[in-house]
């Protein structure tokens, strides 16, 4: 039993059996981004590790296929077994130990960057300065404590959290949070437009004269969900831990633009949805944005952005430039040119957390060189012959 | 006779292409627009001769780059184009606008006929009308449109290029532009003197202020309108400017350009039919364009000169002959015409060099920046890589793979060139030599070689099923080239991903995106992964190898063209909805020769028929001695 396993696991059936399987997966998540979009294809094809069947159902879901991850695991597995178990130095070998020694480590980055990468927006308009960098996809519900005037207090819960939990304490706020509506993305309409539907989910703050309506998540690459939530604020006593009466109910969202403010306890508070924020210990100010097309076209040219790095712990002040093919890259993050404002007011800057970046460089190398050797063998040997034949 | 075949074959064919690379020269009697078409101008960022400007707007406007006059005669993209500028009057009645869609035809009352070209003049009547459609159509994506939609759209934007083109040089309707320029100049002081006087409130002449206000009027509608950016400039830290521009510019310069006034007594000249004066204006013109612009002069005379060379054209023409010689070879006749096939492949392949060079040294930029440099690309590589195996093996087969596939690309870059100019700027992202050099090149060469293991499979197949003359030492040495020729794919395959991925790193922080194109190159390294695994572990022979090859070049077509028809990710360059049902054709065509393929041996017509049976099927289900 525990043989024919190991004979399974590092056999060459297996291989090209994970092979098809990841060329049926890569061609029909391909396929699937026509109607999903690149980033829930994605997910859903090769970012887990089977693909659901019916797709939206909520209830009963079967898998149908293995996902990327699964593939890319047994593969992987397939791939270390085999060598451990049938490895034998000779030089004949050498292109092929090389080839699939890179390939693990191509895998291995691979799965590395897909858990641990965190990508991130930079959003400045000239002269701006941030410390932070903004999720493009997840939210927070940020809840700031604005009654010191020497700093701003910020608990920021997380749109995983506001989803999974009804009930959201806090040890740093004197209330608890509880989540009554919570749409992943929807369209906000003054009350007093809309034509029916149901009524306000708020009683407070502008949320009062606003009717949600919910809408599918947004599939499209530039399209934004608007998540948004209705909350209760319900004050709970420090000392005992009851709850007392409601302060009432806001709408949250991220179509809705300045915080709203209620105050409790002689404290004032801000509650507001934003994208999440990554902050960090230096900051980016914008100094010039360029954008230059070829004369007589709309083809962009250039696009660069002029900044100034300010990191007081690395007593560093400078200015970088940071254009198409050229980011910067700093203290484990590289920040890159990646759009504009429309009318060039903002410059957008993708920053990158990526741990592994240096794998696939490392594994490419490593596998050309491979399959070089491997091949040039081949071709020796058959060049060899020839003339022995001739 | 057989000895000298071959390179009577050569010598013709050199012959021919001798005669296309001698300069055009214009009739004594006429106006000299052979040096006409080499003035630089600069359209779409770049800087190039009249002569691309012209061929170039005819393949939008009439999808050809030569009009045909209703009474048949053809006529030059050139003359068409100095009609167009000069002369809009006579170039209004050409039948330039092609119109195939029958509901398009209907809009304006038109039944379809046999008649496809129509001209300004007729369509005149119903601008505001596909103005209005061509609007409606163009707010929805590439994708959603209808087959009617796209065509109206199409014939909107060449109507909208012909009006620019009209008011490039001149503003439409100029009966003596020069006199009117000339004008303008001396007008110019006058009126800055009356608007000097009229601000210290002294005594002003109005009409001198009008005449200056009305002619401002029409040049900058010029240069709102104008297509062709063509007075060079001057200094390094300007750029081209339209004669529109520049004569609304001069009011501060207070001189008009020479180039302006050149152009002007040009398009005089040439609309009174004066063909002295317009050669000497036209030397006049070049001797100060190159003055001014001496490198940007320079690349568009050559350019000139491979346009008119036309590689391309004549070295698909060549691949046709090569391997037809190539195929023919294989049931009579052999040597001599598997010479001349390779002498006429040589030949072909420095003449589509040539080409692939011109273009390189024009844009200064590494081979492939497009979908149409790409073909190109793809069938030099073939090419090259069928010619090193017909030099080893010498039995005509890399001689028929290098014909097919040379002359397929070649059909297939000739259109893709549809969309105007093949040599465009780059996007802002692409403008990096070395990735172009790298990534892109490896990824094309690596279609290459699929595209030729796929054509040798192929050639395997219908030589085994439906002829007698796939010996063993035949089907052995196909089998090799095969094999061999997989794992060139494999490694520039797979090294052309990953520098991709390298590019995408440094580019925008990722890796790995999987963006549909990423995701066709890498469908590309796992078939190859999937097809050396398979043969190393003896789980297929000789004609698994094939029918796996031809599988491949299923998976290469839906990478080069299929995930560009998706519409989606950063790869979306060149949508093309009408390549669809030839991608289709293409992929069934395969499926069913790959269905051929599986057939029992037996059926082989190369199997059945020789003598020692037995034998030979031992050999064709053993193949290769694996390993």
């Amino acid at each position: 039993m525990l043989r024919k396993t190991v004979d399974l696991i590092t056999s060459l059936k297996l291989t090209i059996a994970c092979l098809s399987a990841a060329m049926a997966l890569i061609f029909a998540g391909t396929l699937a981004q026509v109607h999903l979009g690149i980033h829930e294809a994605q997910q859903r094809y090769f970012q887990s590790f089977f693909v659901w069947w019916p797709r939206e159902s909520r209830g009963f879901k079967m898998p149908i296929f293995p996902g990327g991850h699964l593939i890319g695991a047994v593969l992987l597995i397939n791939l270390i077994a085999a060598h451990a178990r049938r490895f034998r130095w000779a030089w004949k070998k050498l292109g092929i130990h090389l080839t699939h020694a890179g390939l693990i480590i191509m895998l291995a980055g691979g799965l590395f960057t897909d858990l641990f990468a965190v990508e991130s927006h930079m959003r400045l308009t000239n002269g701006e300065t941030k410390n932070y960098s903004e999720d493009t996809r997840l939210d927070e519900l940020a809840v700031i404590d604005t009654s010191n005037p020497e700093f701003d207090q910020v608990t920021a819960i997380p749109e995983s959290v506001l989803r999974h939990k009804r009930i959201i304490e806090h040890p740093s706020l004197p209330f608890q949070i509880v989540v009554k509506h919570l749409f992943p993305n929807a369209r906000l309409q003054m009350a007093d437009e809309a034509v029916g539907g149901a009524p306000p989910l708020a009683n407070r703050g502008v949320g009062a004269q606003v009717i949600v309506q919910s809408l599918p998540r947004a599939t499209g690459t530039d399209e934004q969900n608007i998540v948004t939530a209705a909350i209760e604020i319900v004050p709970v006593d420090l000392a005992t831990g009851a709850t007392q009466e409601s302060l009432g109910t806001w709408l949250v969202s991220d179509a809705l633009g300045a915080p709203q403010t209620f105050s409790w306890m002689n404290r004032t508070w801000q509650l507001t949805m934003r994208p999440a924020r990554y902050y960090k210990p230096y900051s980016v100010t914008l100094q010039k944005f360029t954008h230059e097309r070829y004369a007589g076209t709309e083809i962009p040219k250039n696009f660069a952005s002029q900044i100034a790095l300010i990191d007081p712990e690395r007593s560093t002040n400078r200015d970088v430039l940071i254009y198409m093919n050229h980011p910067l890259r700093y203290r484990g993050e590289t920040f890159y040119q990646a759009g504009f404002q429309k009318d060039d007011s903002a410059s957008i800057l993708q920053v990158v957390h990526n741990p592994s970046f240096i794998a696939p460089y490392v594994a490419c190398v490593i596998v050309a060189a491979g399959l070089l050797v491997q091949f040039g063998y081949h071709l020796v040997g058959f060049a060899r012959k020839r003339t022995a034949a001739t | 006779m057989k000895r000298f075949f071959p390179f009577i074959v050569l010598v013709l064919a050199a012959a021919w292409i001798a005669a296309s690379v001698v300069p055009p020269k214009s009739p004594k009697d006429d106006v000299d627009l052979a040096k006409f078409g080499k003035i630089p101008v600069q359209v779409g960022g770049r800087v190039k001769p009249l002569d691309t400007v012209a061929r170039n707007s005819l393949l939008i406007i009439r999808t050809k780059e030569t009009l045909r006059l209703s009474d048949g005669r053809q006529m030059s993209a050139i003359k068409w184009l100095a009609d167009t500028l000069f002369n809009a009057p006579v170039a209004d009645e050409y039948p330039a606008f092609v119109i195939q869609n029958a509901e398009v035809l209907g809009l304006f009352g038109w039944q379809q006929s046999d008649r496809k070209y129509f001209s300004f003049t007729e369509l005149t009547p119903f601008l505001k009308q596909i103005d209005e459609q061509g609007d409606q159509a163009d707010k929805l994506p590439a994708v959603e449109r209808s087959a009617y939609q796209s065509a109206i759209l199409n014939l909107r934007n060449a109507l909208v290029l012909y009006q620019r083109l009209k008011n490039s040089v001149q503003p439409e309707g100029a009966e003596n532009f020069s006199a009117e320029v000339q004008l303008f100049e001396s007008v110019i002081p006058d009126a800055a003197k009356a608007a000097r006087a009229r601000e210290t409130g002294e005594k002003f002449d109005q009409a001198k202020l009008d005449q200056l206000t009305e002619l401002m009027q029409r040049y900058s509608k010029s240069a709102e309108l104008a297509y062709i950016l063509a007075v060079p400039p001057r200094d390094r830290s300007s750029d081209w400017r339209s004669i529109g521009q520049t004569l609304t510019q001069s009011i501060t310069a207070r001189e008009i350009d020479p180039v302006v006034k050149l152009y002007a007594s040009l398009g005089d000249a040439y609309r009174i039919g004066d063909r002295a004066a317009f050669n000497e204006h036209v030397d006049l013109l070049a001797k100060e364009t190159s003055q001014i612009q001496p490198a940007g002069a320079k690349r568009a005379r050559y350019e000139f000169f491979f346009n008119h060379v036309d590689p391309f054209t004549h070295s698909m023409t060549l691949y046709v002959l090569a391997f037809l010689f190539a195929c023919i070879s294989w049931l009579t006749w052999q040597r001599p015409l598997n010479r001349a096939a390779f002498y006429l492949l040589l030949l072909a392949l420095a003449v589509h060099t040539f080409g692939l060079a011109s273009r390189m040294y024009l844009q200064e930029r590494p081979p492939v920046t497009n979908l149409y440099s790409s073909a190109i690309f793809i069938g030099w590589g073939a090419v090259i890589v069928a010619l090193i195996l017909e030099r080893i093996f010498r039995d005509g087969i890399g001689a028929a793979c290098a014909g097919a596939i040379g002359f397929i690309t070649l059909i297939i870059a000739h259109h893709l060139a549809g969309n105007g100019d093949t040599l465009e700027m780059l996007q802002a992202v692409l403008d990096t030599n070395i990735w172009l050099a790298t990534h892109v090149v490896a990824i094309t060469t690596g279609y290459s070689a699929m595209f030729l293991a796929g054509m040798l499979a192929i050639i395997y197949i219908v030589r085994g099923v439906f002829t007698r003359s796939l010996t063993k030492q035949t089907a052995d040495s196909l089998g090799r080239m095969t094999y061999g020729v997989v794992c060139f794919a494999t490694l520039f395959s797979f090294v052309g991903t990953v520098l991709g991925g390298i590019w995408a790193d440094q580019s925008w922080g990722r890796f790995w995106g999987w963006d549909p194109k990423e995701n066709g190159a890498v469908l590309i390294v796992l078939w190859c992964a999937i097809i050396l695994h398979a043969r190393w572990g003896g789980y297929i022979r000789q004609r698994g190898l094939m029918i796996m090859s031809i599988f491949g070049n299923i998976v290469t077509s839906f990478s080069w063209f299929g995930v560009n028809m998706l519409g989606v990710g950063l790869h979306s360059y060149g949508f093309m909805q009408k390549a669809f049902p030839w991608l289709v054709g293409f992929m069934v065509s395969q499926l069913a020769l790959m269905c051929v393929a599986a057939m029992p041996l037996e059926r082989w017509r190369s199997f059945r028929t020789t003598s020692d049976r037995q034998t030979d099927l031992k050999f064709a289900s053993a193949g290769l001695a694996v390993k």
